[in-house]
């Protein structure tokens, strides 16, 4: 702790930094204020906080006010699907001069269009998808613009599918690959929105000409003429960010002087990239312990009090809760409940050993108290075992009120990616301003599996849709058959997701780059190519029966499988069995395998998930019958999750299985849902909270990596499924994120209530 | 210590109301009461358990260590009845303390006096469920004597062993003044009890009796309400007890 002690002198000797700029004054310099590092700014600048939540504000009257009329407009918005949508103007970074909720009560403003909860027009992904998305809301896109797109300007959408293959056509429409971001925007990509509270929008352009200009005597080679393409678009996107800063009467030329001005600066910056991209996720990254410095900053001048602090964080998230996108029917089937995932990362540790929880890690989890539970922000606890106590407890507190609170493990991915990463989406960790993703859903392995049985023939249409292989020929399932069979099934499914992923980035950045986000970031970056699993648990059970007990195949009259019988029993997933939990392990680490042997697009990085958000429905509805027993059509478990009431060992059990699936090898997460009643936690409410934070610590001591909790009873969400006008704040987490229960489709409701509660038996 | 078999109904990881913190409860099989408001009436036959190597629970039990370690965790043997099958339960309690696990048992304490003296220093704590005062209510509740249990209380007094007490309030059974007055007079003149949990009469145990065949008389009993609860609570309070 030594320097750190030094550090605080340095910054009680006001003269050791007094050649520092007036918007500075009282910070302590470092290598940030030479080149763009907030990280450094962070660590020379913070002030851990290792007490209870008792400092806390309540929300002020203007914050009950502005809610109140939210929560109005959010009400007209469940009777309708949609409250307005824009028809006519493509979103742009100042294409909407600035709306309001109620200007005179908003400290912090700004919105995607020129009213609260007006849809922005963004057809840039795909046009048949902007104007589907209108249409099946009641909308029609105006000619003009519809013309625009049809005849002069070429979208992503038109892009990828010029350049996919039939054999890729053929994998997306049987739904072997899914969810593939070929006709809306990819996301999952997070701008260091920091900077522009802490440099201001003219010191970010100085820089980016610079990075143009450290390319002018490279050889122009086809990568170099497409960086500098692209930084030239970045300049110009950081000018307009201005300009949409003057429209609303700000000065984001210059940095941030106040706890209010870094808010509002930093959410503009958010806010310029959600007008400019309607990506799958939209997170925001890891802002609330970089916000601390200014608040204590001001709290320490005398001029702002506990009370103003809380209402910037409340009137910040409050703008956050109103992000919305224009989405069709059949994106909202794979990802229900209209979620944008503005995911926020709080806390965790730093690699110094200090914790990296302020007090505004309590404020930004305080507004699920002073608002009420919502599902977005998507806020996300860093967890370290390291954490102090009366954060954690208070972390569990609020998960057990709200369960609207997801939880990663900071201890295993502070060691992969430092202690400034942030989650994009769900579980996907990247370096804030220095890493980004190539979104890349998921490729089904169960229904791979079946593919391998029928020797490529989808068992749904009888079609061939995977290579023509032997198929397996025998009455009863034996593994040793069917092993060389499927692994030659994965094989294949490896080589053609990732040909679908490398067409869709290479037609994204071309024709929907990411101009702003990508101005907040460096000029080299990491790029991972995020491919994803879905069904990992019916397959380790399916194996595990073929395995363990006798699995005949039902056969229809064309030859098909189309259905199994098991006579035996077989252990499963999730109980913390070697014998069937290393299956799951084996196949994690296989699939990735094979994914790595696989040429990428612009050398990214390949990663995996195991998420599946609630796309575990649709996944299910498309995949026939499976040998562990699930019937066709019926939902997959969600992320990694055991499958539906087959762990039978008890939450830690459950927790034990997930432990062991190696993050090495699925380093774009792994994603865990929790559900268990109140009465199983504890008696009462301190019992509930330490047992909760122990089996956090557990489960993170065991290197699970992420966890969504959720605490209520099965009745709470029956009733809510027949009286959804009694619960409008209602908020599940799901797979990754958090939905309001009432906006789930009745099959994703029954999806949710049919899960494993743990303590209910 | 050697290996032995016993018959376990199953195992709960993540209990969080037997004990102490997290706990990996272990439900025996066999028990020799009858309690009427049994909600685990599918524990009360031995040989409807499973086999079970007691090395082998052990090695599961082993990887749980890391949730233990926080809030006091452990196992709890329960059941069924734990002191039913006493050298299973001495490997299991013997094989937890030689990794540093607390381990608790659950039991009505009808079988005291099978747990010798070198047993019971493997074991942390003993939740007591003393089912009724009243030797009749007793009798009708569990179909055994009650004096057993009074025995096995006063021996752990006397080691100064950790005791919750626990007593289930059953409107109509054990509802009766003199019943729940005396059970607060017997357990309050303990020393060594640290908590009392007061619970509810339940009926979620309910479909159990009826998968099983057997006839469950309860069936028109209702839980007791808020208040009859309270006022049953502070009856123990009043005896000086830590309640739950």
């Amino acid at each position: 702790m030594g320097v750190h002690q030094d550090i605080d002198k340095a910054a009680s000797l006001p003269f050791l930094n007094d050649d520092m700029p007036a918007c500075y004054k009282g910070f302590v310099k470092g290598d940030w204020n030479k080149e763009i590092d907030v990280r450094n700014f962070i660590q020379l600048n913070y002030t851990p906080y290792e007490g209870d939540a008792k400092f806390l504000a309540g929300p002020t009257d203007a914050t009950n006010k502005l809610w109140e009329v939210c929560l109005e407009l959010m009400k007209e918005e469940n009777k309708k699907g949609v409250l307005d949508a824009d028809t006519e103007v493509v979103s742009s970074i100042t294409s909407h001069a600035p709306g309001y909720i109620q200007k005179e009560l908003e400290t912090i403003v700004g919105l995607q269009t020129d009213a609260p909860l007006k849809r922005s027009l963004q057809p840039y992904g795909g046009l048949k998808m902007a104007i589907a998305a209108l249409e099946s809301n009641g909308y029609k896109i105006s000619e003009q613009t519809a013309e625009i797109f049809e005849k002069h300007r070429k979208t992503h959408n038109d892009g990828v599918f010029d350049v996919y293959t039939p054999e890729i056509r053929r994998a997306r429409s049987a739904g072997i690959v899914t969810g593939l971001p070929d006709a809306y925007g990819r996301g999952r990509i997070i701008g260091d929105y920091r900077r522009v509270a802490l440099y201001g929008v003219d010191k970010l352009m100085e820089d980016k000409k610079a990075q143009h200009a450290s390319l002018d005597g490279n050889v122009l080679s086809e990568t170099t003429l497409r960086l500098r393409e692209e930084i030239s678009e970045q300049y110009r996107a950081l000018a307009e960010l201005k300009e949409m800063g003057t429209q609303h009467g700000f000065d984001l030329g210059r940095p941030a002087e106040t706890a209010q001005e870094a808010v509002q600066w930093l959410y503009l910056g958010y806010l310029a990239a959600i007008k400019e991209q309607n990506g799958a996720a939209m997170s925001l990254g890891r802002t609330s312990t970089f916000l601390d410095i200014y608040i204590e900053r001001d709290i320490a001048n005398g001029t702002l009090s506990e009370e103003q602090a809380q209402e910037l964080m409340d009137h910040f998230v409050m703008k956050l809760r109103l992000v919305r996108f224009m989405r069709t029917p059949e994106y909202n089937q794979l990802f229900s409940g209209d979620p944008v995932w503005v995911t926020e990362a709080i806390a965790g540790m730093g690699i110094d050993g200090r914790t990296l929880v302020t007090k505004n890690s309590f404020r930004v989890l305080h507004t699920l108290v002073n608002l009420g539970p919502a599902p977005e922000p998507n806020l996300t606890v860093l967890w370290s075992e390291h954490m102090p106590k009366g954060f954690k407890d208070f972390c569990s507190k609020i998960s057990i009120e709200t369960s609207s609170v997801q939880y990663e493990n900071d201890d295993l991915m502070r060691s992969y990616w430092g202690d400034d990463y942030g989650i994009a989406c769900c579980v996907s960790a990247m370096r804030i301003g220095k890493q980004m993703q190539f979104f890349g859903a998921r490729a089904n392995l169960a229904k791979a599996l079946l593919y391998a049985i029928n020797g490529g023939i989808d068992e749904k249409s009888g079609k061939q849709v995977g290579p023509q292989t032997l198929p397996f020929t025998g009455d009863v399932l034996d593994w040793n058959t069917l092993e060389p069979l499927y692994d030659q099934m994965l094989d294949w499914i490896a080589k053609v997701y990732v040909q679908a992923l490398n067409c869709i980035h290479y037609s994204h950045d071309k024709y929907n780059y990411e101009r702003i986000e990508m101005a907040l970031h460096d000029r080299d970056i990491l790029r991972t190519m995020a491919c994803g699993i879905a069904g990992l648990s019916v397959v380790a059970d399916s194996i595990s029966a073929i395995k363990n007990a006798e699995v005949k195949v039902i056969r229809n009259e064309d030859g098909l499988a189309v259905d199994y019988e098991i006579n035996g029993d077989f252990p499963c997933f999730g109980n913390n069995d070697d014998s069937v939990d290393e299956i799951a392990e084996n196949l994690v680490k296989k699939f990735m395998g094979k994914i790595r042997n696989q040429p990428m697009y612009r050398d990214a990085m390949p990663t995996q998930s195991i998420l599946t958000i609630t796309s575990n429905v649709v996944y299910g509805k498309k995949t026939g019958s499976t040998p562990d027993g699930r019937k066709a059509g019926e939902p997959f478990a969600p992320g990694a999750n055991p499958m539906h009431g087959r762990d039978q060992k008890g939450a830690v059990a459950s927790m034990k299985s997930l432990c062991k699936l190696p993050y090495e090898d699925s380093q774009d997460g792994i994603s865990y849902t929790f559900s268990i009643i109140p009465g199983a936690l504890g008696k009462d409410e301190a019992e509930r909270i330490e047992n909760l934070s122990n089996l956090l610590d557990g489960y993170m001591h065991d290197m699970g990596h992420h966890i969504n909790v959720n605490v209520f009873n099965r009745e709470t969400l029956e009733d809510a499924m027949e009286h959804p006008e009694l619960y409008p704040q209602l908020t599940v987490r799901v797979s990754g994120y958090a939905v309001n229960f009432i906006k789930l489709t009745r099959e994703q409701q029954l999806d949710v209530i049919n899960r494993t509660f743990h303590g209910q038996r | 210590m050697e290996d032995v078999m016993g018959y376990v109904h199953s195992v709960e990881t993540g209990g969080t109301v037997d004990g102490p913190g997290l706990r990996y409860i272990i439900f025996m099989s066999g028990c020799p009461l009858r309690c009427q408001y049994c909600h685990n009436p599918d524990t009360m036959k031995m040989k409807r358990g499973k086999m079970t190597s007691a090395y082998e629970l052990l090695k599961d039990i082993a990887t749980y260590r890391s949730y233990f370690e926080q809030g006091g965790g452990g196992i709890t043997v329960s059941g069924g009845e734990p002191l039913a099958q006493i050298e299973f339960l001495r490997v299991l309690l013997w094989g937890a303390k030689q990794m540093g696990i607390h381990t608790t048992i659950d039991t009505s304490g009808y079988l005291g006096k099978k747990a010798d003296d070198e047993l019971l220093d493997l074991v942390d704590l003993v939740l007591l469920d003393v089912k009724s005062w009243v030797p009749e209510t007793y009798k009708e509740v569990t179909g055994v004597d009650i004096a057993p249990t009074l025995d096995f209380a006063k021996r752990l007094q006397a080691k100064g062993k950790e005791v919750w007490g626990r007593f289930v309030l059953v409107p109509g059974l054990t509802d009766a003044p003199e019943n729940i007055k005396g059970v607060a007079k017997f357990v309050g003149s303990l020393d060594n009890v640290s908590r009392m949990d007061v619970l509810p009469f339940h009926k979620m145990g309910e479909h159990k009796w009826q998968q099983l065949g057997m006839s469950y008389r309860l069936d028109n009993t209702a839980p007791p309400s808020p208040e009859v609860l309270q006022a049953a609570k502070d009856t123990f309070i009043a005896e000086g007890l830590n309640v739950h």
